[in-house]
């Protein structure tokens, strides 16, 4: 490919000074300055103004109505219309976490348990939320459908400790989930 | 390989030149490559590089020829019309006729001038049909398969699989999760027929208690009504099943193989010394498996000596020195526990103190051990014997992992010749200082507490919390068989190394530390050995049989370095078999 050489433009000497581009800024802050005074700020109300400008008072005020539906918040886990745990504890999961959040103990599910024919459920299962990194790579791995981001983005905690989720602070976040595909229905 | 003559008739055709040989040339994948006669197509192609896509095959077990999967396409040159010679062309070689069918590769031997395709259309639309129909019925079951990530079935799916499922009619039903054994669980719906399982019980196990029962697509694997799947040998039924239809009960649901980092080890159990490898996540043993040596265990090992791994990471394990104060263990560290050892044994008579160390010590601290002995001048040093039951296959009657190698270094043919006079001056009180080096031995050699307490020190190194150790004055935390380095020498005189697959827990030492450090202790010299390779170079240079070697050049598969004459059972049983042409490998 030809190289095609770019030539400087040439300043003036009024652009060379850049004092008429500073006071065209000033202005225009200004404007906006005087707008907000008035309470006539741009798109106030689409981003949930509080009042003076365009800043939304958080946490007073949320955002969550204005989620897509592809956010990517906590991920939990779901079970699903006839109240069984989706996850199995295959750990893929586990393993494709790329700051290695997962951790998860498996299980073997007792012969006298209504889903005893699933055989397998995790015993322990935590994500460190200090680690986390919302990639929802574990969604998108989990051959179960038992893994989901959810919309929570507001994970805090005063100890490290607290912000591990465990399997009870997963399933309590992810609720139930219907419509997923059902392969250990009994035809199966 | 090849050969190319050139149009002189004098010269000697290929075949001529294999034949005197016993080799046959084969062509595969249009290479020309020479093998012995009796050559198995599989293992012919493995040998070219070819590693054909299989199920049933298994070269320490005959070939029924069932899965289907090795199909290849073969040729063979034609006939001559009777009256005529066989033309050859240019390169020597007759033209290959190749059959429009496919042949199984594991079962067939190879013939002169014949050619195999290991790829090419017929081959692999074989494949995709052979795993079609082996997964109509398979479940969906990856998911909670222990044998996800080392299952032959998911391979071959990625190479040759449909992603998805032509079969509109219900899938046959099978029993799931059937309790066939006190350490396997069988799981019918996963079997794809191969037999490996059947084959294994009866041809090497000896113990034939699984079967085929019903027909056709119905066809599920059982065990014989009034038996149980009970065999010492039983776990290795799980090693060969090349799908997950039989898996281990010990194993069951405890980590996914792909976490786990393998580790090539030996086995400590018996004087075999069983080639294995060691599954580690973190610091963790999750399971052994045998490791593939023809001049030992050949692919098997028995479940007593597999599962004999979870007191490593039990919660019995030492983790600190110990002394014992007013009849109570209170945590001390290595110095001061050294100290107090070095202080009672230097002004002691050599005559009053006697050792007592272990025949599943590696050459290395047998060596050390030794020097201690020597240190300390005294004349009572000895192993405790252990032996059990030999099973007529790979547990031999000695349970101690390294008698070969007692013998050599300590310079005796009986290495446990006084532990009877040990035990008698203990009682008698002249032996007032003991040490003792990985063994219990209240439960292991005849003695009692009461007359252990008796002596003035008791000095135990140990892995866990044993009898003994109640009574010790000063316990030191020795490390487990997966957390050291070192050599031991089997019973047939072959030096195998034992590798280091996980850290040892907190405070523990390394069992040579330990005997250097108490040697040092009580000679006051400034250390000067830090490795272990530097110990066997000593080892190397005193005793005659180790000259030449080092560690690393023992290798995976060790070294034979003395005959004693011993014959491991199964070994002579395989290669009997593979004489009369009963299997390949």
């Amino acid at each position: 490919m030809a190289v095609v050489k770019v030539k400087r433009p040439k300043l003036g000497f009024g652009e060379k000074i850049y004092l008429g581009a500073l006071a065209k800024g000033f202005l225009i802050t200004l404007k906006h300055a005087l707008k907000s005074l008035a309470g006539k700020s741009i798109g106030a109300d689409s981003l949930k103004s509080s009042g003076m400008g365009v800043t939304m008072q958080f946490p007073e005020t949320r955002w969550d109505d204005q989620l897509p539906e592809y956010y990517r918040g906590a991920p939990t886990l779901v079970t699903d219309e006839q109240g069984r745990e989706r996850c199995v504890s295959c750990q893929l999961c586990e393993f494709i976490c790329p700051p290695k959040a997962i951790k998860i103990k498996p299980g073997e599910i007792p012969t006298d348990d209504p889903w005893a024919k699933v055989e397998k459920r995790p015993q322990e299962f935590d994500i460190d939320m200090t680690r986390c990194i919302y990639c929802g790579m574990c969604e998108e791995v989990c051959p179960e459908q038992a893994i989901y981001l959810r919309k929570d983005y507001l994970i805090t905690g005063l100890s490290r400790a607290a912000m591990v989720h465990d399997k009870k602070k997963l399933y309590e976040i992810g609720g139930v989930r219907t419509g997923l595909v059902n392969k250990w229905n009994e035809l199966k | 390989m090849s050969e190319t003559i050139s149009a002189n008739p004098d010269q000697k055709l290929p075949k001529d030149l294999a034949a005197e040989k016993g080799m046959v040339n084969v062509q595969i994948d249009g290479t020309w490559h020479q093998f012995p006669k009796g050559t198995r197509m599989i293992e012919a192609a493995r040998q070219a590089g070819q590693i054909l896509p299989h199920y049933c095959y298994h070269p320490k077990l005959s070939s029924p020829g069932s899965c289907r999967m090795c199909l290849v396409q073969m040729g063979m040159p034609p006939r001559p019309a009777p009256g005529t010679d066989p033309a050859y062309g240019d390169d020597g070689y007759q033209q290959i006729n190749w059959m429009p069918r496919p042949v199984i590769a594991c079962a067939n031997t190879v013939a002169e001038n014949m050619g195999i395709r290991t790829t090419g259309d017929i081959v692999e639309s074989c494949r995709k049909g052979v795993m079609e129909f082996l997964l109509i019925n398979h479940p969906l079951d990856c998911p909670i398969c222990d044998q996800a990530g080392e299952c032959r079935l998911q391979e071959n799916s990625v190479s040759y699989g449909k992603g998805q499922s032509r079969f509109v009619d219900t899938k046959v039903k099978k029993p799931k999760n059937v309790d066939i054994g006190p350490r396997i669980r069988l799981d019918d719906e996963r079997c794809i027929m191969c037999s490996r399982c059947i084959r294994f019980m009866d041809e090497v196990a000896g113990d034939p208690v699984l079967g085929f029962t019903q027909r056709g697509t119905h066809t599920t694997l059982t065990v014989h009504p009034d038996r149980l799947l009970d065999s010492n040998y039983s776990l290795n039924t799980a090693d060969i099943c090349p799908v997950g239809a039989l898996t281990s009960n010990d194993f069951r649901f405890q980590m996914r193989v792909w976490f786990l980092k393998e580790t090539p080890t030996i086995d400590v159990n018996c004087g075999t010394g069983t080639n294995i490898t060691v599954w580690t996540r973190g610091n963790t043993v999750h399971r052994i498996t045998p490791r593939q040596n023809d001049d030992v265990n050949s692919c098997w090992m028995p479940d007593s000596h597999r599962l004999n791994f979870h007191f490593i990471d039990d919660k019995t394990r030492f983790t600190e020195p110990l002394v014992k104060e007013d009849a109570q263990h209170l945590p001390t560290d290595w110095k001061s526990s050294l100290d107090t050892l070095a202080a009672k044994l230097k002004g002691a008579d050599g005559s009053t103190t006697a050792i007592i160390a272990s025949g599943r010590m590696t050459n290395e601290e047998l060596f050390l051990t030794k020097q201690l002995a020597e240190t300390l001048g005294t004349q009572h040093l000895s192993l405790v014997p252990r032996t059990g039951e030999d099973d007529g296959m790979l547990v031999a009657a000695d349970r101690n992992p390294n008698t070969t190698g007692a013998k050599l270094i300590l310079g005796t043919e009986d290495p446990f010749a006084k532990l009877d006079s040990i035990r008698d001056g203990v009682r008698s009180g002249t032996i007032k200082n003991l040490l003792v080096l990985g063994e219990d031995i209240i439960t292991d050699a005849g003695f009692h507490f009461n007359d252990l307490a008796k002596l003035d020190l008791l000095v135990q190194s140990h892995t866990s919390a044993n009898p003994t150790a109640l009574a010790a004055n000063l316990v030191l935390p020795a490390a487990a068989f997966t957390e050291k380095r070192g050599s031991m020498v089997n019973l047939t005189g072959r030096i195998q190394r034992l590798n280091r697959a996980t850290e040892m827990p907190l405070d523990a030492r390394d069992d040579w530390e330990i005997i250097r450090d108490i040697t040092l202790a009580v000679t006051g010299a400034k250390k000067d050995t830090f490795l272990i390779e530097d110990v066997f170079k000593q080892l190397a240079a005193a005793v005659p049989e180790f000259a030449d070697l080092n560690l690393s050049r023992i290798g995976d598969t060790g070294k034979p370095i003395l005959d004693t004459g011993y014959q491991i059972p199964l070994l002579t049983n395989e290669r009997a078999r593979k004489a009369a042409g009963e299997i390949t490998g």
